[in-house]
């Protein structure tokens, strides 16, 4: 089973912002990263299943996105979209060294 | 457990709201008989003058009607008079030869009218006033005489002189100080009060000193010492009232002044209470209503066993009950060389304020005219405040809803009563009140002097929210309970500074708010703090955030301001220019006469502005976004003004500036109206010689025809309605609330009220206004010098594709 694992940076831990997402573009895929209240980094799909809203964009609270287009709630934790809305977006593993972000791509 | 045996002597104010309060604690567990010498059940004393005036029975001003008694199971003995207490047997007996044990007595004679013990002082005609069977004499002499004196220019004695002057009579007051009410007022407000007074047909004999009441059988005149006399048919003495000790110190009760108390109310003799005007507590005997409820209290949580730190002495304030005379003061009234006094005297307008401030503490105040700042001085006064922080809150002109927000629940609203905020909100909410008659049913707020009405109003609608009389309270979102306006008044009572401390230290239940209440307390916070709040950018919507309108395709708009929407050969030029090079998906016109770049990538953004250098037109945002005008007078054969040099003029005023909502303006130049003003958050039409200001339109979702505000003849003072009228707008719509919403809700006549009628608060509106125009910085150009700013909000980071 090929589960090789490409590991892309994002950029200094502490150059991060806080309070709203930092978009890693990746081909023609977007990332929305994240660094929470509590300090730890998250990673979803920069896409709302609803109509496609950049994530990166929304507030953030605790574990929470809200979408700019029209306001979904979305776990950035495990990619659900919170009630009374339905669906999800996929997740991404990150990793910090050395003060650096990065992000693990399933190749 | 037997019924424990109560009696109270005195049946009037003070000794039944004792009664009361422990019956509220403790129902069903006393046995209670009361004694009192007036044949009425409980009255309002303090409304003894509108009795005199008249046109109120007996009844109106009844507090306790005899089925009350019935209902509690008190045993009631109107007109009878204790005179003997035997504290060894804890026995009392009456003029009619009762006899009553007691396991708690209760004292509350409160006081006897002073009469100076003057020659001919016993004439008929002479007259106390103090109980309604002096009013009954009064108004008796008022059908038969004509001349009326009143010994004392205090209070009472001219709440008397403005009860007989409605009964028809000619009224001289006779007063030894030469001011009036020199113990409440210092000469300033004295004065003031005395030309009020004479304006209303009072005659005034200062400086005198009543030697004699001269007549036969019957009053005739007084003579004063100088030498002077009057003719009087009716000689009403009010100088003061003194303690009626006379029974505890006849029963051996340590009586001083008055009889005294320790913090419980309790005598020296155990188990005799004594509450009122008749007790002394440290030192102090108090004539005023307030303080006895409060010492009821203490009496029956005492009797209870309620652990608690009882009566610690009120700070009392006055107000004179004379229609057309607003007039307030409370604690220290005159300065002395260890304090310095605050003043304000407005001889035109007959205004008065005095603040005395004592080591930096705010310890009286003396109020004529204008008695608006008397709840928030009061309550400063009482907690000791500091000066610096009154004056914040005039410079911020806290209202008295505001003031009420933040008391604690356990301040006292209607002094009266003894009533405190937390009961009234409590009541509103439980018992689902909405007006004032409601609560004064169920709580006693406002029952008595009705000078917390104001308060208690405030209550409802702080407690109710905006829809006050729709009876719904709406929070901020779903995090809070709190209202904007709740949450507002907790911001500026704890000096909150930034949006995750309200959340916190308001109980928010999301620690990280939600996307209704992140905007929203960074537009008030700003609001409220022009120059000291630092803008959240994670508060902002993206929009706002990035000062560019997002798409659904997550790519952005660029609209440049054009003032008035006039533009010029080399901006075109430009922004034709940066169209090619950046190779923008469309140009298109904007329903507001501006240029509208769409289809930009987020990182293109700042580049754009930097090529264009034209400051932002604010397309994004919650502020004002545009002026429209039509081509006016320069050109058009029917205009009358300058619509597009006024356009320009607004909006290079308010560019830049925070609102609740987006602000729509347009001026155009003759009733035709080209730039739609009538669906316009402001709308300005220009007349000949004359500009119409009309607000609160709107021609989108919540289709609305503006209101007339006013027509202003320059545009100074076009400026400056506008100016004030947004301010107000933006202190008291809620977020995202539009003109016409907020004007639909709030009527327009109140905003005309307040903006147009009303100078010196249109005038305090626009100060703040330009205090809030004072701080806005172009964004674009502030964003493309910070080199922070572009990195964490525009730059994405680029991957690069895998090498296969």
């Amino acid at each position: 089973m090929e589960k090789t694992l490409r590991r892309v940076l994002v950029g200094n831990y502490e150059d991060l912002p806080e309070g709203f997402g930092k978009t890693v573009v990746i081909e023609d895929q977007e990332v929305a990263v994240f660094k929470l209240d509590s300090g730890e980094i998250r990673a979803i799909e920069n896409k709302c299943p609803h109509r496609g809203g950049v994530l990166a964009e929304g507030f953030v609270s605790g574990e929470h996105v809200f979408c700019p287009m029209h306001d979904w709630k979305i776990s950035v934790k495990d990619g659900k979209v919170q009630e009374p809305d339905e669906g999800c977006v996929q997740t991404f593993e990150t990793e910090i060294e050395n003060e650096l972000v990065y992000l693990l791509l399933k190749s | 457990m037997p019924k424990q045996r109560l009696v109270l002597i005195g049946n009037g104010m003070a000794g039944i709201r004792a009664v009361e309060e422990l019956l509220k604690r403790k129902p069903n567990q006393f046995d209670i008989v009361v004694f009192g010498t007036e044949p009425y059940p409980n009255y309002n004393r303090i409304q003894l003058s509108k009795v005199l005036q008249g046109d109120t029975q007996v009844s109106d001003i009844t507090l306790n009607e005899w089925q009350w008694y019935e209902d509690n199971n008190i045993r009631l003995y109107p007109g009878e008079t204790v005179i003997n207490i035997d504290k060894e047997k804890q026995l009392v007996l009456t003029d009619k030869d009762r006899q009553e044990a007691y396991d708690y007595l209760i004292i509350a004679t409160g006081s006897n009218p002073f009469m100076l013990p003057l020659p001919g002082a016993d004439k008929e005609g002479v007259t106390a006033f103090r109980d309604i069977k002096d009013c009954e004499k009064m108004i008796e002499y008022s059908r038969k005489y004509k001349k009326a004196a009143v010994i004392g220019g205090g209070l009472l004695g001219l709440e008397a002189a403005r009860g007989l002057l409605n009964l028809g009579m000619d009224v001289d007051v006779i007063h030894i100080s030469d001011f009036l009410m020199e113990r409440q007022l210092d000469r300033a407000a004295g004065e003031l009060l005395q030309k009020e007074l004479e304006q209303q047909g009072m005659n005034f004999l200062l400086n005198k000193s009543t030697t004699e009441i001269t007549g036969k059988k019957r009053v005739t005149g007084l003579k004063f010492k100088d030498g002077d006399s009057i003719d009087a048919d009716l000689v009403v003495m009010a100088v003061g009232i003194k303690p009626n000790v006379a029974l505890a110190n006849e029963s051996g009760i340590e009586v001083n002044r008055g009889i005294v108390v320790n913090d419980y109310m309790e005598t020296n003799v155990p188990n005799v209470f004594a509450v009122g005007e008749c007790a002394e507590h440290r030192q102090m005997v108090y004539g005023l209503v307030a303080p006895l409820y409060e010492q009821g209290q203490a009496l029956a949580k005492r009797i209870c066993g309620v652990d608690d730190k009882g009566y610690q002495g009120s700070v009392l304030s006055t107000q004179l009950k004379v229609s057309g005379v607003d007039v307030f003061s409370t604690g220290k009234i005159n300065e002395d060389e260890n304090s310095k006094a605050i003043k304000l005297y407005d001889e035109w307008n007959g205004v008065y304020k005095k603040v005395v401030v004592e080591d930096g503490i705010l310890t009286g105040s003396v109020l004529f005219g204008d008695t608006k700042e008397r709840t928030k001085l009061l309550s400063f006064i009482k907690k000791g405040a500091r000066v610096e922080e009154y004056l914040e809150s005039t410079s911020s002109d806290e209202s008295e809803s505001d003031i009420v927000a933040s008391m604690p629940e356990d301040e006292v609203i209607c002094g009266c009563n003894g009533v405190t905020k937390g009961t009234i909100v409590e009541a509103i909410k439980t018992k689902d009140l909405t007006t004032l008659e409601e609560v004064k049913g169920h709580t006693n707020a406002s029952r008595s002097c009705g000078t917390c009405k104001s308060l208690v109003n405030d209550l409802l609608k702080l407690t109710l929210g905006d829809e006050y009389s729709a009876d719904q309270k709406e929070s901020i979102c779903a995090c809070t309970t709190l209202t904007k306006d709740e949450v507002i008044a907790k911001i500026k009572e704890k000096g909150l500074t930034n949006t995750q401390q309200v959340r916190d230290v308001l109980g928010w239940t999301s620690k990280g708010g939600c996307s209704k209440c992140k905007p929203a307390l960074n537009y008030y916070m700003g609001m409220l703090n022009p120059k000291g709040y630092v803008d959240e950018k994670e508060s902002r919507f993206v929009n706002e955030r990035l000062h560019a309108n997002i798409q659904k395709n997550g790519t952005y708009s660029v609209v440049p301001r054009m003032y008035g929407g006039v533009t010029n050969s080399d901006d075109l030029r430009k922004i034709a220019d940066v169209a090619d090079k950046y190779e923008v998906g469309m140009i298109k016109l904007t329903g507001g006469q501006r240029i509208d770049l769409v289809g930009i990538e987020k990182q293109d953004l700042p580049s754009i502005w930097a090529d264009l250098d034209m400051p932002s037109g604010h397309a994004y945002a919650k502020g004002l976004r545009t002026v429209k005008t039509c081509i006016g007078a320069s050109f058009c054969r029917f205009g009358t003004q300058d619509s597009v040099g006024m356009g320009v003029d607004l909006e290079k005023k308010f560019e830049g500036l925070n609102t609740p909502h987006k602000i729509k303006m347009s001026v155009s130049a003759c009733p035709r109206n080209c730039a739609e003003g009538a669906v316009k958050d402001v709308g300005v039409v220009g007349l000949d010689g004359v500009w119409e200001i009309h607000v609160g339109g709107n021609g989108g979702t919540e289709m609305r025809k503006a209101d007339l505000l006013c027509k202003v003849k320059t545009s100074e003072e076009l400026m400056e309605i506008v100016g004030a009228f947004l301010q107000y707008y933006r202190e008291e719509a809620n977020y995202l609330e539009r003109t016409s919403a907020w004007v639909e809700r709030v009527g327009i006549e109140h905003v005309k009220a307040i903006i147009v009628e009303d100078k010196v608060k249109r005038a305090e509106y626009y100060a703040r206004m330009e205090e809030a125009l004072s701080v806005i910085k172009e964004p674009w150009k502030e964003t493309i010098e910070n080199p922070t700013l572009l990195r964490d909000l525009y730059e994405k980071v680029n991957v690069a594709a895998e090498a296969k």
